[in-house]
């Protein structure tokens, strides 16, 4: 069947199951009520805390073909996954399901365990590394289901994503499982990716290497949800955790990109008090805010609140009194781990508060302005960030999909050409966000805005920047470059991509080798 | 009074591929594909090949295509044959002492240009005490030298002396060079500021280059180029007290009365010059309108 | 046609540059290209195109061309050729620029 962008889309795919095609942003709406795990009881003299993992999985018992779910707080430091699935292999369990919710390079054994059948699905919002590469080669016979964030949330609170268990890694936890990201030698931050786990998985572990005297405080999640508690040596390296300061790229083209993103923003009258802002954590995104920053100083501009992955750059402005508020669903550096722990307006905020569409508001739709990035767009403003032009998955729409659908104003900073690669195409590989939801792509040779937009379009030739059709500037990247041949896939499908409503907008094709 | 504007005139190294394909993004008044000192001496005939590729190919906008060949006592002959015909704007001419020197750049530069080919403006770039002594003579050596720039790095080693944030050591250099380039009319280039971390000195020097007279600044890094415009440009202010100024005369010709006065100061022929300037440059950045008086 | 002297290697490994190394192939072997490129599926026919017409201008065979590619366009790629043919001893026609 096709679905609303003409993409094509099985309409059964096997170990999956019937699935819905994308019918628009807002053309789907829920249709279901929100699952319930069992209820359990603890009795007084109980002990939650297991000496092992092979404990847990014992006492559970966790059995083939069960789903257990991961979380990227500790991104490519994190030590969970791999444990927990060592302790599955040694166990001799089968065909489980891995829901994760972003693969990195330290999830490379996920490979090893896939091919001895350990694992034989998984359900995540973004890879990159070697279990990217080998997915996008055929590693699992079902297809890989990415979905955003916020579809995640959504997912996992209506039961489409059916948890049996969650392992929650815990920067430090108490004896009854209260947890939180903001103690502990494996401090992160914000735990607001696994909230939906620990809300509606039928059984949740806190893995942690840091307990402490009952009660932890402050309590991000409480000890009525955590099953047990399991202490290991170490859950993860904190310098895979913490990326240092991330740094404002210091490349002349990105840096006028970047500025040109922020007159944008100027431009289209959102810089005044009570402002709304996202951006990456990228060196391009963090450049755009800080142009956005230098607006707001000058005209003395207080914002509403900065929304995302929080870096020590956003902290800074929160307590330069730039925004009043910020919500984190994942700490970047140190500076977001202090803030968190000490700053009362600083909040941590779970993936459906964030940005699930199916409850009763989520925090993307309160956004004025959202600067993300693209592997690909295409004249219909259609986003690529899964595969790169070689066909390969090297991401995924994380948050994207979301805070596109969500803004005011959404922004796509790209180089127009990235080395020798146009980055507009006449139709990109795998749609991720669609154009409806994007409102201007910022180049470093123009600006392209979306034809549903004539009113920003207006509003940016009345301050004078330099505004193309996207066509335009596709061919002007073609004169430039020469034309890219397409590259070729296989018929065989790796991977659904899920939109946050649980449709699907596309799906991934092998890639040869 | 057509004037071509210099406000930054912008290097690019000549043997880097990728920035000679993004030069023309941004904005520079002048770009200057360089084949001098950001390229090894083993490396010349490849930065050769990019630069004159580069000028056929990539699509430089309204920038200016200049190039800075190399000395003439080194490599310039080659440079001239094989880039002169790929039809630049304008060559810089590095370490120019005398009008002698352009006269032999000149002849190689006919020399190599194509029958129907604009002919090739020349800048001077004046690096040593002897050019700086010279700059009159340099300036009005042949018609096609349309400005001279000032290369401080290699003029205060030959003082022996060493370049800092004021600029005390080249103030001199600077005002020889502006008064021999106004005396010629043509125009005056200041040196880059070098340290591309420090925006407050940008700021001042080149606040400082415009109070001295010049007509612009050449610049090493990309980053500058906006700050360096915002200070050349006329301000608000400016073209208010030249709209002024032009009021005062319209209204003092139609009162029959030959003398204009604004804000008790006589109003006469250099400050009419300096108000008709400045408008002039207000119009073509599009501060005012065309046809606004 | 003629055949060239020595081995000669000409650009670098940056982002937009393509690194070319020359050397004479045995006689009647043509012109053998050993091509790496991180743009190969959408670009690697027109990146030996360019290498190819370079050559063919030029007036050269028999030689063995060995490059390694990181996004150059079309002129920095003949740039790139030109100056290794130079510095391999060809005697270059400079208006096939």
């Amino acid at each position: 069947m096709k679905n609303s962008l003409g993409r094509e889309i099985p309409e059964q795919i096997p170990g999956i199951g019937r699935v819905k095609a994308f019918a628009g942003a807002f053309n789907t709406p829920p249709n279901m009520n929100r699952q319930a795990p069992k209820v359990k009881s603890v009795r007084p003299t109980d002990n939650k805390v297991m000496n092992s993992l092979a404990e847990v999985f014992a006492k559970i018992p966790v059995t083939d073909g069960m789903t257990l779910s991961f979380h990227h707080h500790f991104r490519n430091g994190d030590g969970v996954v791999n444990m927990v699935l060592a302790t599955a292999a040694k166990l001799g369990l089968k065909n489980l399901k891995v829901a994760l919710s972003s693969v990195f390079p330290v999830h490379t054994p996920l490979i090893e365990y896939a091919k001895a059948g350990v694992v034989t699905a998984l359900d995540t919002n973004y890879m990159s590394g070697p279990v990217a590469k080998a997915v996008s080669q055929g590693l699992f016979s079902t297809p890989v289901v990415m979905r955003t964030h916020g579809g995640r949330g959504r997912a996992i609170e209506c039961g489409q994503l059916k948890i049996d268990v969650a392992f929650i890694a815990a920067p430090a936890a108490d004896d009854y499982g209260n947890i939180n990201g903001v103690q502990g030698p494996a401090a992160c931050g914000s735990l607001g990716y696994a909230f939906p786990d620990a809300q509606y998985a039928d059984y949740v572990v806190a893995v942690t290497d840091y307990i402490v005297e009952y009660p932890l405080s402050p309590v991000s999640i409480p000890q009525t949800r955590v099953d047990y508690v399991v202490k290991v040596d170490c859950v993860g390296d904190p310098k895979g955790i913490v990326s240092g300061t991330t740094r404002i790229t210091k490349d002349p083209v990105g840096l006028k990109i970047a500025e040109n993103a922020a007159k944008v923003i100027q431009a289209a009258g959102l810089i005044k008090d009570g402002f709304a802002f996202q951006t990456g954590a990228g060196g391009a995104s963090l450049a755009a805010a800080a142009f956005v920053r230098k607006m707001m100083e000058t005209d003395n501009i207080t914002g509403s609140f900065a929304l995302g992955g929080i870096t020590g750059y956003m902290v800074d402005m929160l307590e330069n009194g730039l925004f009043k508020k910020l919500m984190d669903v994942q700490g970047f550096d140190l500076e977001a781990i202090r803030s968190m722990a000490t700053n009362p307006n600083h909040l941590e905020i779970g993936a459906d508060f964030y940005a699930s569409p199916y409850n009763a508001g989520c925090a993307v739709n309160k956004l004025d302005a959202v600067i993300l990035g693209a592997t690909e767009i295409d004249t219909d403003f259609n986003v690529n960030v899964v595969t790169g032009s070689d066909g390969f998955i090297m991401g995924g729409s994380g948050g994207h999909a979301d805070a596109a659908a969500g803004a005011k104003v959404t922004i796509i900073v790209a180089n127009l050409l990235r080395g020798r690669l146009p980055i507009i195409v006449d139709r990109v590989l795998t749609v991720t966000t669609p154009g409806q939801t994007i409102d201007v792509l910022v180049t470093e040779r123009g600006i392209a805005v979306n034809p549903l937009r004539g009113e920003l379009k207006e509003k940016l030739l009345a301050v004078g920047l330099p505004v193309k059709d996207i066509e335009e500037l596709k061919e002007l990247a073609e004169r430039i470059a020469g034309v890219p041949k397409q590259v070729k896939t296989m018929d065989e499908i790796v991977a659904i991509v899920e939109y946050r409503d649980g449709t699907i907008i596309d799906v991934v094709h092998r890639v040869e080798g | 009074m057509e004037v071509k504007l210099r406000r930054s005139m912008l290097f690019i190294p000549g043997n880097n591929p990728g920035m000679l394909q993004n030069g023309g993004v941004f904005g520079a008044d002048s770009v200057i594909l360089d084949l001098e000192d950001a390229v090894a001496p083993t490396e010349k005939d490849a930065a050769r090949f990019l630069v004159a590729n580069a000028l056929r190919t990539v699509d430089y906008g309204c920038s200016e295509k200049v190039i800075r060949i190399n000395p003439l006592d080194t490599f310039a002959a080659e440079d001239i044959r094989i880039i002169v015909p790929c039809r630049p704007d304008a060559i810089l001419l590095p370490k120019v002492e005398s009008a002698d020197d352009i006269h032999k750049a000149l002849a190689m530069i006919a020399a190599a240009e194509e029958i129907n080919q604009t002919p090739v403006n020349i800048i001077a770039l004046l690096e040593t005490p002897r050019g700086i002594m010279e700059a009159y003579g340099i300036a009005k050596a042949h018609p096609r030298v349309v400005g001279l720039a000032l290369g401080a790095e290699d003029y205060t080693a030959s003082l022996g002396t060493n370049r800092t944030r004021e600029g005390t050591e080249i103030f001199t250099a600077r005002s020889m060079l502006i008064n021999a380039a106004a005396a010629a009319e043509i125009q005056s280039i200041d040196t880059p500021y070098t340290d591309a971390n420090d925006e407050d000195g940008l700021l001042m020097d080149t606040k400082l280059a415009k109070q001295l007279g010049f007509n612009g600044k050449l610049s090493i890094n990309p980053r500058q180029i906006d700050m360096i415009h915002s200070v050349f440009n006329p301000s608000s202010s400016d073209v208010d007290w030249a709209e002024q100024v032009v009021y005062a005369i319209r209204k003092a010709q139609a009162e029959g009365s030959g003398v204009a006065s604004l804000n008790g100061k006589m109003v006469d022929l250099p400050v009419v010059n300096r108000a008709e300037r400045i408008l002039y440059l207000a119009r073509l950045l599009g501060l005012i309108e065309e046809g606004k008086e | 046609m003629t055949s060239l002297l020595k081995t000669a290697q000409a650009g670098t490994l940056e982002s937009s540059d393509i690194m070319i190394t020359l050397s004479p192939g045995s006689p009647g072997s043509g012109i053998v290209i050993e091509l790496e490129s991180i743009v190969m599926a959408q670009y690697g026919e027109d990146i030996r195109r360019a290498l190819q017409d370079v050559v063919a201008e030029q007036g050269y065979t028999d030689l063995y061309i060995k490059a390694l590619d990181r996004g150059a366009l079309d002129c920095t790629i003949r740039a790139r050729m030109m100056t290794a043919l130079g510095r391999a001893g060809a005697v270059l026609k400079e208006a096939m620029l």
